[in-house]
């Protein structure tokens, strides 16, 4: 992995050439829905590759199965159709090369900040507890939480708890990040900060990335390329390369490339959501 | 040197005007006992003056001086610490018994619905049941010794308890035990991480309530039937019409109880460091 790191694929277009890490191919995933007794078909045949270093965010209506799709890769949700697999090797469960940062928090509220962000390396029993300290230590900083290590999260404001979230994930070193919504419970000013830190972090440690948002604007900021999703059953509709130049400053929000890819997208999008609404409508 | 202190040094320990504003009066910290203290000593007075005043026959309400007489008495006879040791025995060893087997029972009924299911019925037929019924049955069983009180006491203590914990466990967020399971923990990494302390608070209350029920099972076991105690002797003192012997005895019941209660509370202070403080 520290090989992959001392190389990094700087543009999108290395990036894009890169290997295969993450390779979906016709996934479905069908959900249980325990009060009607039957099942629900949340993803339907997804074809993705995402390659080593490369930023992949995914946009959709709200409830096309974008999440579902990622906690099939998490190893949350089992696939119930299709190929899904890691460096070859078919996703069974959760494990050690892929590390999820939750929409929520998720943070022990009994632990300390640095006690939170060891819990991954913790549980995952890879390294010495000494080592997991150090390492955790590191984390802390790099998420810009120096002097918050003895801080308990109810103390902290949602964004830094945030921080800690996608400090824990970082800290277990995994192969691909995954990353839920992160920003979307945050208020704006804290959304575009953070937005600009992910990518910061993400150029110093280099790490295969998903990103799932229903925020387009936040989609083309941070991404090499955006996966547009169809309303549910969700399958990829479109594939958006997007050719900003990084390091990318929040300004580039207001270029008329991030424009025209805000417009393209949304036209992509619109009849999803309009779709999705009526599905809503129709459940109600 | 002038005895008289110059204004500038007068006024130079005062706060600023700013942080007399905002800052808290010294007096709160203490006032509750104050007030507390305060609300018993008026109470207190007025029962003296009641009892002084005879409107009530001194054989049914003692002045609160008869009582404090008769505790200094009660504990000048040796026996009473054979008491106490019995009393004491009898609520320790029932209650450490339904913290032993309450506590497990309680987070893995909460863990597993199987477990659960398989409780259910004893615990809703128990639950309901006024458990102090069965204490003639438990004196046949284990005798008027302390074993038929350590049974009622673990009864008492046993349901809060487990039931509690049980509480506890379900009511853990669903988000932690998912990012528990995405860094690929195990069931017992589960259970230490989460489940224990996610449930501290619950099973401390569960603890707390069971120490009140310990406390009704040790005196309502020995009421029924008993060589020694401290209910035993309240008892005894009610058949002989030493009313403010009564009293005492009750006092010391219920400081216990306190006593106990405040230990507890102590305990989840402490186990509830990371909540945000109010005041």
């Amino acid at each position: 992995m520290n090989a992959e790191r001392d190389s990094p694929p700087l543009t999108a277009q290395h990036r894009r050439g890169g290997t295969v890490v993450l390779c979906a191919r016709g996934v479905r995933v069908h959900y249980w829905r325990t009060r009607a007794r039957s099942t629900l078909l949340a993803v339907d045949g997804v074809d993705l590759d995402v390659r080593a270093g490369e930023f992949v965010a995914i946009v959709g209506p709200s409830g096309c199965g974008k999440t579902t799709f990622l906690n099939a890769v998490d190893g949350l949700v089992p696939v119930t159709g299709g190929s899904l697999t890691l460096n070859d090797t078919p996703i069974r469960g959760p494990g050690p090369d892929r590390a999820m940062v939750f929409q929520q928090p998720s943070l022990l509220p009994w632990r300390t900040v640095l006690d939170n962000v060891r819990y991954g390396l913790e549980l995952q029993r890879r390294v010495p507890r000494r080592e997991a300290t150090r390492r955790s230590r590191e984390f802390v900083r790099l998420v810009g939480l120096r002097g918050f290590e003895d801080a308990y999260p109810l103390e902290l404001s949602g964004g830094m708890q945030q921080r800690v979230n996608l400090a824990r994930a970082l800290a277990t070193d995994p192969e691909i990040l995954l990353l839920d919504e992160p920003f979307a419970a945050l208020d704006a000013q804290t959304r575009e900060y953070m937005q600009l830190e992910l990518l910061k972090i993400w150029r110093q440690t280099g790490k295969t990335s998903i990103f799932i948002t229903h925020d387009i604007g936040e989609a083309i900021y941070l991404a090499d390329r955006v996966v547009v999703f169809s309303a549910r059953p969700g399958r990829v509709k479109n594939t958006v390369d997007i050719e900003l130049e990084r390091p990318r400053e929040l300004r580039v929000k207001r270029s008329p490339a991030f424009v025209a890819y805000e417009d393209q997208l949304w036209s992509e999008i619109e009849d999803e959501v309009s779709r999705s609404r009526e599905q809503e409508l129709q459940r109600a | 040197m002038t005895t008289f202190a110059r204004p500038e040094e007068t006024y130079a320990d005062r706060p600023p005007e700013h942080e007399r504003l905002v800052r808290p009066r010294r007096l709160r910290r203490w006032e509750p006992f104050l007030w507390g203290g305060g609300a018993v000593l008026v109470f207190l007075a007025a029962w003296q003056l009641v009892a002084n005043a005879q409107l009530v026959p001194a054989l049914f309400l003692p002045a609160p001086t008869d009582i404090a007489q008769a505790m200094v008495q009660m504990f000048q006879d040796p026996t009473i610490w054979i008491d106490l040791q019995t009393s004491g025995q009898e609520f320790l060893l029932g209650y450490g018994l339904a913290v032993v087997v309450g506590l497990p029972l309680g987070l893995l009924a909460g863990r597993y619905q199987r477990v659960a299911w398989s409780l259910d019925p004893f615990i809703s037929f128990f639950y309901s049941m006024p458990r102090i019924a069965l204490v003639p049955l438990l004196i046949i069983w284990f005798g008027i010794g302390i074993y038929s009180k350590v049974a009622v006491v673990f009864l008492g203590a046993f349901f809060p308890i487990a039931i509690n914990t049980m509480a506890g466990i379900r009511s853990l967020d669903p988000a932690l035990l998912r990012a528990a399971r995405s860094f690929g923990a195990s069931e017992l990494q589960v259970f230490r991480t989460i489940a224990l302390p996610g449930s501290v608070p619950f099973t401390l209350t569960g603890l707390r309530l069971g120490v009140g029920h310990a406390l009704v099972g040790v005196v309502v076991g020995e009421l029924v039937a008993a060589q020694h105690g401290i209910a035993q002797r309240m008892s005894v003192a009610g058949t002989t019409f030493q009313v403010p012997t009564m009293f005492a005895a009750l006092i010391v019941i219920s400081g216990t109880g306190v006593v106990v209660t405040m230990i507890l509370q102590r305990f989840e202070r402490r186990f509830d460091a990371w909540r945000p403080q109010h005041s």
